[in-house]
């Protein structure tokens, strides 16, 4: 059994002081093993970019530990986090927004090689090596991110992340501005990368459907808690927590034979500011009891590494919910 | 005339652009047809038309840049006369909005404006269209929110759109275009921005509304899973063409044009398994690029041959469905 090359205890971001804190994230645990690929998944104000901010310390946690390779992350100051920067690297959704327009490709890719006093003297030749990896011919390092079209575009952030022979990647949404078409190419680009490089990835997204076929393990998260967590087919086929099972019941199938989309949940995500006491998914959970507003539910372990939370000892199979 | 006559029929639309650098045409051989009381789902990738085709339709191409240059647009209007709104005048195509076509959109908070109260913009939309006075247009705005299920109406039709979260925005966007009982609802993306358990939400609504006032709904998005939720019949467009129509199980149970079926092939939920153990997609190689002549989609199409890149790719016509491909009888 590996080590865990990135260990989450308890981690917990507030923005804004004073009485009322946004309570982005609350009390989140997890790791990731080298090589493994964990989904975040959860809808708008769950907290999933927050936490892959924090991971890379993009952001500074109110509270809780964050290890890579068994050292401390979240406490260490800016100057001794230089080799971490290098070992972990970050993938952003808008292939639009996170590519500097005035550079050519190959200094965009390049700039990451400096950074890091890599590749000296054969940066060329390391720039045109790591956009053939990523399927672009190396000819393309003279032109400007205008050139490209979206999915070319990921392409390039992908090989300036990799530029630095990263152990650990935190991909936020990296293929859901693309259209179906392209997103197929970007994820199959993803699975030849993990194999060949041997790659961790932190992975978020809000679709269920990407996250089944790109991770190993899934955390569902809402309202910055982590409802659920365990292997991929243990979460998307034997969901144990009531949100993970609505979630699943929400997303449309593209099958107009599958049950249609019945037992809605009511209402709208409470806000971070005031969430609601004990279990923060009670209000819209159709099998809430007037316990659930009493204690946080803890983790229940459910087997295979995984668990939920939630003080239910059974709630009905979902194909019983309708 | 009969029942079964469509609502809505696009016969043939080109619509062309204005530019410096001389005219493009996005859209050319769109051909759809909406029935009362079905949903239609005008599914296609960024570029290939969709957008633009449910714009010409509303009569709200950006002018003078953007013009129907070719084809048809016949609405059956209340009275059962037909109208072209193609050529129909700006007058006509005013009273025709709101009152018999309305459109909801992906973004509701830049389709509403921000400075007047939610009832305050349903409100206005009634007197224009329906002669209501202002007490009873007040009354219709709060009977309009009731109806798309804003919990607590009466506090909120005083509420402006910065007060609401997104899906209560959107169903203000819904309630105002259903205040004037449109008979053809024009929906484009309008879940796409929303998460999805409200977008289940949008959807139940949209079915319910359908169903009870017996609309003709243009449902355009890019998501084939809501597709297959909400559509009753699918048309599918590529490179501003459509490339095939038909009832909602054939196109998912047995796609016939070559792209149609790519495009189901690159659903995540349909990949598999590969030797290294990990699943991959099928995916559509190449980039969208449209050439002069021949098939939109030869050059990415792995049963393209000589004459599907050289001649006139016409729309077949079959029981219940159309194709625009030589070759789909061989390959199906």
């Amino acid at each position: 059994m590996n080590a865990p090359l990135l260990e989450v205890e308890g981690l917990t971001k507030h923005f804004g002081s004073g009485p009322a804190p946004v309570r982005a994230v609350e009390g989140v645990s997890f790791a990731i093993r080298p090589g493994e690929v964990l989904g975040l998944v959860g809808e708008s104000g769950s907290g999933k970019s927050t936490i892959g901010r924090l991971v890379l310390r993009l952001l500074e946690p109110t509270a809780g530990a964050i290890r890579f390779a068994g050292e401390d992350i979240a406490r260490a100051p800016e100057r001794r986090l230089k080799p971490f920067r290098r070992r972990a690297q970050m993938v952003f959704q808008d292939p639009y927004a996170s590519l500097n327009p005035r550079l050519r490709v190959r200094d965009i890719v390049g700039e990451a090689l400096d950074a890091h006093s890599l590749a000296r003297g054969r940066r060329r030749e390391r720039v045109g090596e790591l956009l053939e990896l990523v399927g672009l011919p190396a000819a393309h390092m003279t032109r400007f991110p205008h050139e490209f079209s979206g999915g070319q575009r990921q392409r390039i952030g992908l090989a300036r992340a990799l530029a630095v022979e990263p152990e650990l990647i935190v991909a936020d949404e990296p293929v859901s501005a693309l259209d179906v078409s392209v997103q197929a190419q970007a994820l199959n680009l993803m699975q030849d990368l993990r194999a060949r490089l041997n790659l961790a990835m932190l992975f978020i997204s809000h679709d269920l459907d990407v996250v089944e076929l790109m991770c190993d393990r899934i955390a569902v998260l809402y309202l910055g808690r982590v409802m659920e967590i365990g292997t991929a087919e243990q979460v998307t086929q034997r969901p144990r927590h009531p949100y993970t099972q609505a979630l699943l019941a929400a997303s449309p199938k593209a099958d107009p034979d599958a049950p249609k989309l019945t037992r809605l949940l009511k209402g709208d995500i409470p806000s971070p500011i005031a969430p609601p006491s004990g279990c923060v998914f009670r209000t819209r959970c159709p099998y809430a009891t007037p316990a659930c507003a009493e204690v946080i539910p803890p983790l229940r372990d459910s087997g295979e590494g995984g668990a939920y939370a939630c003080i239910l000892d059974s709630i009905p199979e979902r194909t019983e919910a309708a | 005339m009969t029942v079964t006559e469509p609502l809505l029929s696009i016969e043939d639309l080109e619509v062309s652009f204005r530019t410096e650098e001389g005219t493009v045409t996005p859209v050319r051989g769109v051909t759809l047809s909406v029935r009362a009381g079905e949903t239609v789902a005008l599914v296609g990738e960024s570029g290939s038309g969709k957008s633009v085709t449910s714009l010409a339709t509303m009569g709200l191409l950006p002018r003078p840049a953007g013009y129907v240059s070719g084809g048809h647009i016949w609405l059956r209007q209340r009275s059962g006369a037909r109208i072209d709104l193609a050529q129909a005048s700006a007058g006509d195509l005013r009273r025709l909005r709101g009152a018999e076509i309305a459109m909801i959109f992906q973004e509701p908070m830049t389709s509403l404006n921000p400075v007047l109260t939610v009832g305050e913009q349903i409100a206005e939309s009634v007197r224009l269209h329906l002669g209501l006075g202002r007490a009873d247009a007040h009354r219709r705005a709060r009977e309009m929110l009731e109806l798309v299920e804003i919990p607590d109406a009466r506090r909120r039709v005083d509420d402006y759109p910065h007060q609401m979260s997104g899906g209560m925005r959107q169903r203000v966007m819904i309630a105002l275009a259903m205040s004037c009982n449109p008979s053809l609802l024009i929906a484009d993306e309008p879940t796409t921005a929303l998460d999805v358990t409200i977008q289940a939400q949008i959807l139940a609504l949209i079915e319910r509304l359908r169903r009870e006032n017996g609309m003709g709904v243009l449902f355009i998005t890019h998501n084939l899973g809501v597709v297959a939720e909400i559509a009753d019949r699918v048309t599918v467009m590529y490179a501003g063409e459509v490339v095939e129509s038909a009832p909602v199980r054939p196109i998912f149970q047995a796609p016939r044009h070559p792209y149609t079926r790519a495009l189901l092939d690159c659903l995540p939920a349909r990949a598999a398994r590969g030797p290294d153990g990990r699943r991959r997609v099928k995916s559509i190689p190449g980039l969208v690029s449209r050439a002069g002549v021949g098939c939109g989609f030869a050059s990415r199409c792995e049963h393209a041959t000589e004459a599907c890149r050289d001649g006139v790719v016409g729309l077949e016509n079959e029981p219940e469905r159309i194709v625009r491909c030589l070759r789909w009888r061989e390959i199906a």
